[in-house]
């Protein structure tokens, strides 16, 4: 495991959120921004992220408007939709719990059970 | 709110469906521009640093795909490319697709007609109101459902189960509307018939109950709307007026509604008349005859909350109640209910059983057609065992891959139900307007209908989906890998499999019924050149009902004699006599005889049971049967004379011993009175069947056994329209009363040919239907053969093998099981004869035209079948086959 982990089945879709409220991105900004904000430790396959942003705007939790982008091409960009925006806090919620819970039973030691 | 994206997502996918791919191929190649920008300022060459950002995106067919699916309205999409692409794989192979489509084509149309038959006869009430609760009454003995009319009132005013019951019987009259007088067929029917029903009538009025007082009070005419509408044109001024019904005024009280053709299914009346007046109609005076039993039917329907079997519990207690009372009219009065449409055991369930036969074997049909189709489709799918693993290999599921698979089968059995419909359809219209006889209003009322649509279609699906299934395994199985590396490879089969033992059925029975049709047609072909003791050929029947012309006792001999005279004047006639149901017609009268030293004349006493004709002396001459020995009749065999007699040579075999002993001697008939025989003649055909054995027949003169309902024979070269004019006008001349209805004697004896007809077509179409399975099974199974076999074939013509060497190698198996196939249907075909022959005039298969014609036949049909497999295993090109495989 050279430092990078496999991201877990069902996070995508929370990484893509939390990624785009910290404002507008494109497809391949997104995929930057996720890399950067985990430190490069979560490895997304390129082209597997455009099935979940189509799922995502099917969903309602994102809007898509073509725009330009920094390099100066015509690109997509996403941001998140009030449903976004609430459904990001659910999860992230969601995702705290279990991972404290997760956390605090793996930390267990022997004398405390 | 989410819907609401998803419906706009789906909305803006399927009409804007390019905009989207548009989109969608514009967002990827951004990406994969954004990243080759990156990697160029990393400092990768522009080409390099695309082709890189390229591979690293990884496939992009799969990800569009994907993403497709993401944005939802799939399936109709996924529907629409797999139609589109079905359609496409099958024009591209027109000969299966014929095949396949005219398969089941035929073998849903015969589904859809039996289907329709059945859903009409036995699925579909009556047109009544609340028909669901309607019955009729049986007897449970050998009775059947008649009962006599004191009964039937009994039954009426005693039972608590029925809202009321009603009677009807079925009968013949002349009615004469002031000119041209016609045979008609009605119902008499009790008062109360059409309020039992609950009908409305949709011109005047009904009669009821309260219109009937006794013996012929009540003559009143109902019409059927069908009658109204051809014989009156829809005039609604015949409500009131007066018309001769057996020269008896009745009034027409109204018609019917349209949609209701009587209770019996099969026979639709012309009008309705209250049974009281029933001697007028039918000249019988028995309505208070209690052990005679005529009413054809009583039916009614059950009060709210009461069961068939309560109900019949009600009547069994008057039964026994009647059998005390009545002991030697009425005895084992015990009933059942049934459904009126189609009464009694006698009719309905015969019928019912036959269908039921009949639709069983359709389903096989279509069964043993889904079973081919699907090796067809093995076939094929094992042709396209490449396609299938290049696509997996490109990262098709294999879900997708039997949704194309599936869609091509199901399109397939949905062209192939559609034709079959209409045909079935074309073919159920046809039966609804056919009259088997024409002199009677008989019909079998099967107009299709959202049943029999809703049942082809469904049937379609299933087959689709049935033999779509077959190849699944397959597919499941392929492996792409080794399938794109090491091309198909087929382990050989076992040396006899299940599929060959089907085959090999499907042949012998298909061989079978081809034999069995050619034997019926070579006898029907010979029954129409065939020696009947009678000459049909240039001879007319006028059927003429003196009874119907209201004549009775000695007036009928003397108008008879008056009529055959007339008739007899009219040039280019050559001869005219009287007989009371010429032979082969309809029906025949027998007599049981008994020997002249016979004293006790009891019917197991007695020497043969005879076919009994009453004539004229002109008889003979007119019909052309030949006289062998004595004399025919002449004027003065009449009521003062001795009872004579002419025979036929097997009556004077059967009761004499021989035919020239008989002449002169005696022998007696019920009653007690001693016939003398004077005459005997040639053998002839008598019943209804050709393919009976020689009968004991017995001609007695008119005058001796009279009949007023006669037919004159009449022999003449005239043009058979020209001579029915003449004849009838003639007749006019002598009694404008007179109902007349002409016809040749060839046309009187459909009636007689319809059973062995009857036979012969439906063989014929069995044998089409059979040889369409065999055709389906060689073809599925040779170019399964040629399929498995392509690389083994190709490496065969490279090392230098013959085209004839490749066809054997192919197609060898097949042709075996054809051999073994026909050869054994052949061999049954020749055993069924037996069975036939009761039924087909001189059905034989020792006749060497039928044998070549059934091996022909097969032969044909193997050709055909292997045709386009064969052209398949010599068109392969072994250069082409070595490279790809």
């Amino acid at each position: 495991m050279n430092g990078q982990a496999q991201i877990l089945p069902g996070t995508l879709d929370l990484l893509i959120l939390k990624a785009v409220s910290l404002g507008p991105l494109h497809g391949y900004g997104a995929l930057l921004r996720i890399g950067q904000i985990s430190e490069q430790a979560l490895v997304i396959e390129q082209g597997a992220l455009y099935p979940a942003l189509f799922r995502l705007v099917r969903q309602g939790l994102l809007k898509a408007t073509w725009g330009t982008s920094e390099n100066n091409r015509r690109a997509k960009f996403y941001e998140l939709t009030a449903l976004g925006r609430k459904r990001l806090r659910e999860e992230t919620e969601g995702w705290n719990r279990l991972a404290t819970a997760i956390a605090s039973a793996l930390s267990a030691q022997p004398e405390e059970t | 709110m989410r819907l609401l994206a998803y419906l706009r997502s789906l909305a803006s996918k399927f009409f804007h469906r390019s905009q989207v791919e548009n989109d969608m191929d514009e967002e990827l190649h951004s990406h994969i521009q954004h990243r080759a920008d990156d990697l160029q300022r990393a400092g990768l060459g522009r080409a390099a640093a695309e082709r890189r950002a390229r591979i690293e995106f990884g496939g992009q067919q799969r990800f569009k795909e994907e993403c497709r699916e993401a944005l939802g309205g799939n399936f109709l999409e996924t529907l629409m490319q797999d139609l589109r692409f079905s359609l496409r794989v099958l024009r591209k192979s027109p000969g299966f697709t014929v095949v396949a489509v005219l398969t089941l084509a035929l073998a849903i149309g015969a589904n859809a007609v039996v289907f329709g038959i059945l859903n009409a006869v036995i699925l579909r009430p009556l047109n009544v109101p609340r028909a669901e609760s309607l019955y009729g009454i049986e007897r449970t003995s050998a009775w059947g459902t008649y009962q006599s009319y004191p009964d039937y009132l009994d039954l009426r005013d005693q039972n608590r189960s029925f809202e009321g019951l009603a009677a009807y019987n079925i009968a013949g009259a002349g009615l004469d509307t002031g000119d041209n007088p016609v045979r008609v067929s009605l119902y008499e029917v009790s008062g109360n018939y059409f309020d039992v029903l609950g009908l409305k009538p949709n011109l005047g009025r009904f009669f009821h109950g309260s219109d009937e007082h006794g013996p012929n009070s009540a003559p009143y005419i109902v019409l059927t709307y069908g009658y109204w509408h051809t014989h009156f044109q829809d005039d609604r001024s015949v409500e009131g007026r007066v018309v001769r019904l057996n020269q008896h005024p009745f009034t027409i009280f109204g018609v019917a509604p349209p949609e209701f053709h009587g209770t019996l299914l099969f026979f639709t009346p012309d009008f309705f008349v209250p049974i009281v007046n029933r001697e007028q109609v039918e000249g019988a005076s028995d309505l208070n005859a209690r052990g005679i039993r005529w009413v054809f039917q009583v039916m009614g329907h059950l009060r709210p909350g009461v069961t068939p079997l309560q109900a019949a519990a009600d009547l069994n207690s008057i039964g026994s109640a009647l059998e005390k009372i009545y002991p030697k009219d009425d005895a084992k009065m015990t009933f059942s209910l049934a459904r009126p449409s189609l009464p009694g055991n006698f009719i309905g369930r015969p019928v019912r059983a036959f269908v039921t036969g009949l639709m069983l074997l359709a389903g096989l049909i279509l069964l043993a057609a889904c079973a081919n189709l699907g090796t067809l489709f093995a076939a094929r799918a094992a042709d396209r065992s490449r396609e299938v693993a290049l696509r997996l290999a490109l990262g098709a599921s294999r879900n997708r891959i039997l949704r194309t698979l599936f869609t091509e089968a199901v399109l397939i059995s949905l062209m192939g139900g559609a034709v079959g419909l209409d045909g079935s359809i074309l073919l159920l219209r046809w039966l609804s307007v056919w009259q088997p006889i024409p002199r009677f209003p008989i019909q079998v009322p099967v107009y299709p209908d959202a049943h029999v649509y809703a049942v082809a279609l469904a049937l379609a699906l299933v087959s689709g989906i049935l033999f779509g299934i077959v190849p699944v395994r397959q597919v499941l199985k392929t492996n792409p890998y080794q399938v794109v590396k090491a091309g198909s490879t087929v382990m050989a089969g076992r040396r006899l499999t299940v599929r060959d033992l089907l085959l090999v059925v499907q042949i012998a029975i298909c061989a079978l019924l081809v034999t069995s049709s050619m034997v019926a047609v070579r006898g029907l072909v010979r029954s129409v050149h065939a020696n009947f003791g009678f000459e049909p050929r240039n001879a007319m029947l006028v059927e003429t009902n003196l009874s119907m012309a209201g004549y009775r006792g000695d007036a009928v001999p003397a108008m008879q004699k008056r009529m055959a005279d007339a008739v007899r004047a009219i040039p280019g006639v050559n001869s005219a006599g009287l007989v009371d149901n010429p032979p082969l017609v309809e029906g025949w009268n027998a007599a049981n005889v008994f020997t002249d030293e016979t004293a006790d004349l009891r019917p197991a006493n007695a020497a043969a049971t005879a076919v009994k004709y009453s004539v004229s002396p002109d008889y003979f001459q007119a019909a052309g049967t030949a006289l062998l020995v004595g004399r025919t009749f002449s004027p003065h065999d009449d009521q003062t004379a001795q009872r004579v007699a002419v025979v036929s040579r097997e009556f004077a075999r059967k009761i004499f011993g021989s035919v020239t002993s008989s002449l002169g001697r005696y022998y007696k008939v019920l009653g007690g009175a001693r016939i003398q025989v004077v005459g005997i003649v040639e053998e002839g055909k008598y019943t209804t069947n050709l393919a009976e054995d020689p009968q004991p027949a017995m001609f007695l003169p008119i005058l001796q056994s009279p009949s007023s309902e006669t037919w004159l024979v009449v022999r003449s070269g005239l043009d058979p329209q020209q001579l029915a004019g003449a004849v009838r006008s003639t007749l006019r001349g002598v009694d404008a009363a007179i109902p007349v209805y002409t016809e040749t004697w060839i046309e009187g004896m459909d009636g007689a040919l319809f059973t062995s007809r009857v036979a012969t077509a439906s063989l014929g179409l069995m044998g089409v239907m059979g040889a369409m399975l065999a055709m389906t099974g060689i073809f599925g199974m040779a170019a399964n053969s040629v399929s498995k076999r392509r690389r083994e074939l190709g490496i065969r013509m490279a090392l230098g093998a013959q085209r004839n060497e490749v066809l054997q190698a192919s197609l060898g198996r097949a042709f075996k099981l054809l051999a073994l196939g026909s050869t054994a249907g052949l061999l049954l075909g020749i055993l069924a004869s037996r069975v036939l022959a009761s039924i087909v005039y001189q059905a034989t298969p020792r006749d060497p035209l039928v044998l070549t014609g059934v091996v022909l036949a097969m032969l044909l049909l193997g050709l055909l079948a292997t045709w386009i497999p064969a052209q398949r295993a010599l068109s392969l090109d072994p250069l082409t086959l070595l490279r790809e495989e």
